[in-house]
């Protein structure tokens, strides 16, 4: 499905504020998988997903996307395959425009955009049962502007937004961390249904150690721009955070060092 | 106050006539997040390119289909009518080629949107000046001989009977806007209006949803500064000729009106096609108000920069002034006054 090949990102090259932000990365993923993905700060998670998103260009390597060599492809268009949320809530929607808006747009994904009808009656109603569904009250909302929600209401607008042109890759940035337990509980759980329901390939970076345990089937952990540490099937399911740790001292040399890591 | 009054039906045509300027500013200022400075030089060329084509249209179409075949039609039909419309056309195609070229400079060589803007305002000088006017600083326009939308004369000839009302330069400027209004109102209901929309909103969302920002940019650059054009042919109609200078200081004016529209109605118009109503009639006030200016304290015309210029920075702190300092204090318990 997704075949990532040896990419690298360096920021800044030849400046003293030179980072090398992903070094020679390989990664496949199989239909289907739901990947999640930890590591510290700087190990090069959330540049891992831009670089597949095609925020800027990769320096080497290939990216292909169902056959498809995306590694050139600008960013909007590579959005044909791609639904995306971003770590920060006000990243995925649009504030001034009203949530159908949103969901219209969203809806076009990848499509050419015409001079037909932004938004048909037909879709309202679809973007009605949907919302019902997230089960946050925005279906009586539909004309409000989304700069009126709370973080949360428009990360889980973004989820859905992201979910609503079923993606070949679902790309999840943190998307829960900065909000409120409570609500970051909803919107994950509110991921969990979506993903399972359309059998999604999904990358869902966390910070939050029992959550890439408890989601996905798959688990990779980063350290300083490559994949430390990959964990799957059966393997998978056992894991504790104690092992999680010790497989990380053992692929790193280091002892794990991130306190929001370990407290999460 | 009798010389206000007088002048009032000129202001609010003027004011009707640069709203629809000042619905292009709103285009690129408000809906694309784009300050986009082409406006000044874009204006003028819509009007020198109307007014040029007003006084040499008939011999183009004389040096394209003959000078025979040109009679023949002015004998058949009222050549007039194609004569304006070509120069309508032409001042709108004009304006689209400036957004464009903005546009291009912003987005495929990379050149931060105010400074690209800036060059084209600044090449556009000479375009106007040397290809567009033939190095002659002034155009008249041949009020009595042609068929124009909206005169200045046109006002006095309504008023003395000669001319029917609906050819009173507020009438025919007002149609023209609500036309315009309503044409906007359904593109930016569309898909692709929608992703022009999105596109100002939120950049980094409208790319991950597939849509292609720096193209939008460039459309919406070019809808805007097509508008302008338009005001600008407008507007050399309605005064009669078209001088080189006429845009200096418009981006100003569309700014004005943008904000003036919106703090005198922004509470009241949520609807989109309200909204771009609110920046006309913005455009209307604000002539008003200086007219209003001028007549009660007969200040020297030469003064009308500064004074639009002070007018708008009022605008534009006062709400800036009002979220820093008058911040209302959360309401606490129930509505007392409900």
């Amino acid at each position: 499905m997704l075949e990532i090949t040896n990419i690298s990102k360096t920021f800044n090259p030849g400046t003293v504020n030179e980072k090398v932000a992903l070094n020679g990365v390989s990664l496949n993923l199989a239909d289907g998988d739901f990947v999640t993905v930890i590591g510290g700060n700087g190990a090069g998670k959330s540049t891992l997903l831009n670089a597949v998103a095609g925020t800027w260009p990769v320096d080497e390597g290939t990216i292909t996307i169902d056959g498809v060599n995306v590694t050139r492809m600008p960013e909007h268009k590579r959005a044909k395959y791609i639904g995306r949320v971003f770590q920060d809530p006000m990243l995925g929607t649009a504030a001034t425009m009203q949530i159908e808006e949103n969901l219209a747009l969203a809806k076009r994904r990848g499509d050419r955009r015409t001079l037909k009808v932004g938004i048909t009656p037909a879709e309202r109603q679809e973007y009605k049962e949907i919302l019902e569904e997230l089960g946050l009250g925005l279906e009586s909302r539909l004309t409000a502007k989304v700069g009126l929600l709370s973080g949360g209401q428009r990360q889980a607008l973004t989820l859905l937004m992201a979910t609503l042109k079923k993606p070949r890759l679902l790309l999840l940035d943190e998307h829960t961390a900065a909000l409120d337990p409570k609500t970051a509980a909803k919107v994950l759980e509110a991921t969990e249904r979506i993903v399972q329901k359309d059998q999604l390939t999904t990358l869902m970076i966390t910070h939050n150690m029992k959550d890439a345990i408890a989601h996905g089937n798959r688990l990779i952990m980063m350290h300083e721009g490559r994949v430390a540490v990959d964990v799957s099937g059966e393997e998978k399911k056992k894991l504790t955070v104690e092992d999680l740790l010790q497989l990380f001292e053992k692929a790193s040399g280091q002892e794990l060092a991130n306190d929001r890591m370990l407290l999460a | 106050m009798t010389s206000l009054l007088n002048a009032l039906p000129g202001s609010i045509s003027q004011g009707l006539i640069w709203g629809i300027m000042a619905i292009g500013v709103y285009i690129t200022y408000r809906l694309l997040d784009v300050a986009d400075l082409t406006v000044d030089g874009s204006f003028c060329t819509g009007g020198a390119m109307c007014a040029v084509t007003l006084a040499n249209g008939k011999d183009w179409l004389a040096a394209i289909f003959g000078a025979e075949t040109v009679e023949a039609w002015a004998a058949a039909f009222n050549l007039n009518i194609v004569l304006l419309i070509m120069a309508l056309l032409f001042a709108l195609v004009a304006g689209l080629l400036a957004g464009l070229s903005t546009g291009l400079l912003h987005t495929a060589c990379g050149i931060p949107a105010i400074l690209a803007g800036i060059l084209t305002q600044l090449g556009l000088w000479s375009v106007n000046l040397v290809s567009i006017m033939g190095k002659k600083a002034t155009i008249s326009i041949a009020v009595g001989k042609m068929d124009l939308l909206v005169a200045m004369r046109y006002i006095t000839d309504v008023e003395k009977g000669k001319r029917w009302f609906i050819q009173h330069p507020i009438f025919v400027a007002g149609i023209i806007t609500v036309v315009i209004i309503g044409l906007l109102y359904w593109f930016f209901g569309t898909e692709l209006g929608s992703s022009i929309r999105a596109t100002g909103a939120n950049r980094a969302m409208a790319r991950a949803q597939g849509i292609n920002t720096n193209r939008n940019t460039v459309l919406g650059l070019m809808l805007s500064n097509g508008l302008v054009a338009l005001s600008g042919a407008l507007l050399a109609q309605y005064q009669g000729f078209a001088e080189i200078n006429m845009g200096r200081g418009a981006i100003v004016i569309g700014l004005a009106a943008v904000i003036i529209g919106e703090v005198v109605f922004g509470k009241l118009f949520r609807n989109f096609g309200l909204k771009l109503l609110a920046v006309s009639i913005g455009a209307v006030i604000y002539y008003i108000v200086i007219q209003a200016v001028i007549s009660l304290s007969g200040i020297d015309s030469n003064y009308l920069k500064l004074l639009t210029a002070i007018i708008v920075a009022i605008f534009l702190a006062v709400p800036f002034w009002k979220g820093k300092y008058f911040s209302k204090p959360v309401k606490r318990g129930g509505n007392a006054n409900a």
